[in-house]
């Protein structure tokens, strides 16, 4: 780990210490819990994308996987919730090399195409198969999640106890950036020819970090599950899936921090867009919630073309060149001056 | 077999016909701009969608007489296509096949929203071109629309023949799919034929929207799961193959039909997905390409 990533863990570990005093309000906080899981998938995702350089647009049905793997097991046989996340895990885990071992074997991204197709399947499943799944009324009665005996049940606990497995996650992948499979990564991201005659074995690397995003985003599926404390497919669908996407492309694909800070900001903005929809009103403009999807493909539209690099590093860079542009022109001006 | 049994497989193959054709006109989409960029167009789907909605509203609201609302709506749907190309994918300096395809999924998300937007959520019913009556065929009926699906499909096929065999322009298209370097120093402007790939993509697309939308009625979510077929289709047939994804574009939609009538209608919608899976796993080059073309194919 390098200074900028401890200092990195560090801000987010004294945002989620003071946040919920700031926020206060029960339903601010539970706003930013479901951030926190957006925060987790997408720190998976963006493992997958930023260093593998493979897009998955079917994250979404990896949640749904780990989703309803802790609601059926716990509702219908019982099953400790851990115990039954453990389970969503391997799921996942196993359902991702199953998808990796053709396609990362192959060049291109057919691995878009097989989570696109794989999460239209798990949708469809969800919805069909009304015996496991309940269909689309879904299951009720989740259990609440319970550490050593001490019940998540307040909005204050749940929220300490989700950023923190965030933190957690956010170390183990600064971590496995800068190990020697991290570094693998960033060569296959390179040149893939050059680093496989380096002896970095792209294919079974490739498919680890797959593996890897799986579970990510399998624990925030079960996690979203002990919250919520109710499932339906709805939640899982296909434009779920692409907007994780946008949120690791908006905030940068090729580095956790980017990725991690464009999940937290796309997680608030419909918050954003409901404040500014009340202002609006008063001028008797009238902004309806179903533009969100517009604005999400005009926001990723727009940084795709001009920010590629993504906000977080593009606004650093367009810092920094403004800057230089300020000593150079100021320091001119000064010489005129004399 | 029992005759009425036969007349049953006879009506699901009729039903999988009219759909497997939009599933290969989707899937010659795909192929299209894949092989003028060796991308995969996300928004091939919304272009399908687009046609369907655009041609509703023109017949139905504006009540234009059919030939001329689907001249119309082609247009419309070719000029948003020649649009995207031009505003979204011509300008970007430095192409990285990731950027192109979240750029192509941007696209189709805004699409998207504009549709849901112009035409709301509920599906739109468009009448059908000529009668409703069902034509009576050994024990199966058969509607006038899908013979009106059948003979357009034949028609763009044929098109496409004549189009990439026997016009330069076809020609040059061709000479860019197989190597762009290399047209190029032959003197062929390489992002015009990369423009006209997603043109002609566009405009296919809407036709596929246009025939089939008396038939399912549109809405405007239907684009990725129209999409993702098509592209089923177009990786069954191999990956830039046309003839090939026109094949399997109609198996699939045959298939599709059977497990709807035999299996569950739930699950109908999964029988194109599990198929492009299992391609993908087995002969990811396809039934009609060559695996020594697919190791070196790149998107």
């Amino acid at each position: 780990m390098k200074i900028k990533d401890y200092v990195g863990i560090g801000i987010v570990m004294a945002a989620v210490a003071v946040a919920p005093k700031l926020v206060g309000n029960e339903y601010y906080l539970g706003v930013l819990i479901f951030a926190a899981l957006n925060c987790l998938t997408c720190t998976g995702l963006c493992l997958l994308m930023g260093y593998a350089g493979q897009i998955s647009i079917g994250h979404g049905a990896f949640i749904a996987v780990g989703a309803y793997t802790s609601a059926v097991l716990t509702t219908k046989l019982g099953w400790s919730p851990w115990t039954a996340m453990g389970c969503g895990v391997i799921l996942a885990a196993g359902i991702a090399v199953f998808m990796g071992l053709p396609t990362m074997r192959l060049k291109g991204h057919y691995l878009a195409m097989a989570t696109l197709g794989f999460a239209s399947i798990i949708h469809i499943v969800a919805v069909a198969a009304v015996d496991v799944t309940g269909g689309p009324s879904g299951i009720t009665g989740i259990p609440r999640l319970q550490l050593f005996g001490f019940v998540l049940n307040s909005d204050t606990r749940n929220f300490y106890f989700y950023w923190g497995i965030v933190v957690a996650g956010l170390l183990l992948a600064v971590n496995l950036i800068h190990s020697r499979v991290g570094r693998g990564l960033q060569a296959i991201h390179g040149s893939e020819d050059a680093a496989a005659s380096l002896g970095v074995n792209i294919a079974v690397d490739k498919i680890k970090v797959l593996v890897l995003s799986a579970v990510y985003a399998s624990i925030s599926g079960s996690l979203y599950a002990h919250y919520v404390l109710f499932i339906d497919p709805g939640p899982f669908d296909v434009m779920h899936s692409v907007l994780l996407v946008t949120m690791v492309a908006v905030g940068g694909l090729h580095n956790i921090w980017g990725a991690f800070s464009g999940a937290l900001l796309l997680s608030l903005l419909p918050e954003g867009l409901s404040f500014l929809s009340e202002y609006l009103q008063t001028f008797d403009i009238r902004y309806r919630t179903d533009y969100d999807t517009l604005i999400y493909g005009g926001i990723l539209l727009l940084i795709m073309l001009f920010l590629p690099e993504g906000l977080f590093e593009g606004l650093s860079r367009l810092l920094k060149t403004v800057f230089s542009l300020r000593r150079k022109w100021g320091g001119g001006l000064a010489r005129h001056a004399e | 077999m029992t005759s009425s049994s036969f007349s049953d497989i006879l009506q699901f193959f009729f039903m999988g016909l009219q759909r497997g054709c939009i599933y290969a006109l989707a899937a010659m989409g795909f192929n299209m701009i894949y092989n003028a960029t060796g991308i995969i167009n996300f928004a091939q789907g919304e272009f399908v969608v687009l046609g369907g909605l655009m041609m509703v509203t023109l017949t139905m609201a504006v009540k234009l007489p059919i030939p001329l609302a689907f001249l119309s709506t082609t247009v419309f749907v070719t000029l948003v296509g020649i649009a995207m190309e031009r505003f979204t994918i011509n300008p970007v300096k430095h192409p990285t096949v990731l950027r192109l395809i979240i750029i192509t999924i941007a696209v189709s998300i805004i699409i998207k929203g504009l549709a849901m937007c112009f035409w709301g959520k509920n599906s739109h019913f468009m009448r059908h071109f000529s009668s409703t009556e069902t034509l009576d065929f050994y024990g199966a009926t058969i509607l006038p629309q899908t013979l009106w699906i059948i003979g357009i499909l034949l028609l763009i096929v044929a098109g496409y023949i004549y189009f990439f065999n026997y016009t330069m322009t076809g020609k040059c298209m061709r000479a860019c799919a197989i190597n762009r370097d290399a047209a190029r120093l032959a003197g062929i402007n390489d992002r015009k034929m990369v423009m006209l790939s997603f043109a002609l993509s566009a405009g296919i697309g809407a036709i596929a929207g246009i025939i089939i939308t008396p038939i399912i009625q549109m809405d405007y979510a239907r684009g990725a799961l129209l999409g993702i077929k098509g592209f089923g289709a177009a990786v069954l047939g191999g990956l830039g193959n046309s003839m090939g994804a026109i094949i399997a574009g109609v198996f699939i939609g045959i298939l599709e039909a059977l497990a709807a009538g035999y299996i569950s209608s739930h699950y109908m919608d999964a029988i194109a997905l599990i198929i492009l899976m299992l391609v993908l796993f087995v002969r990811p080059s396809g039934i009609f390409g060559s695996s020594e073309a697919m190791r070196l194919k790149e998107f």
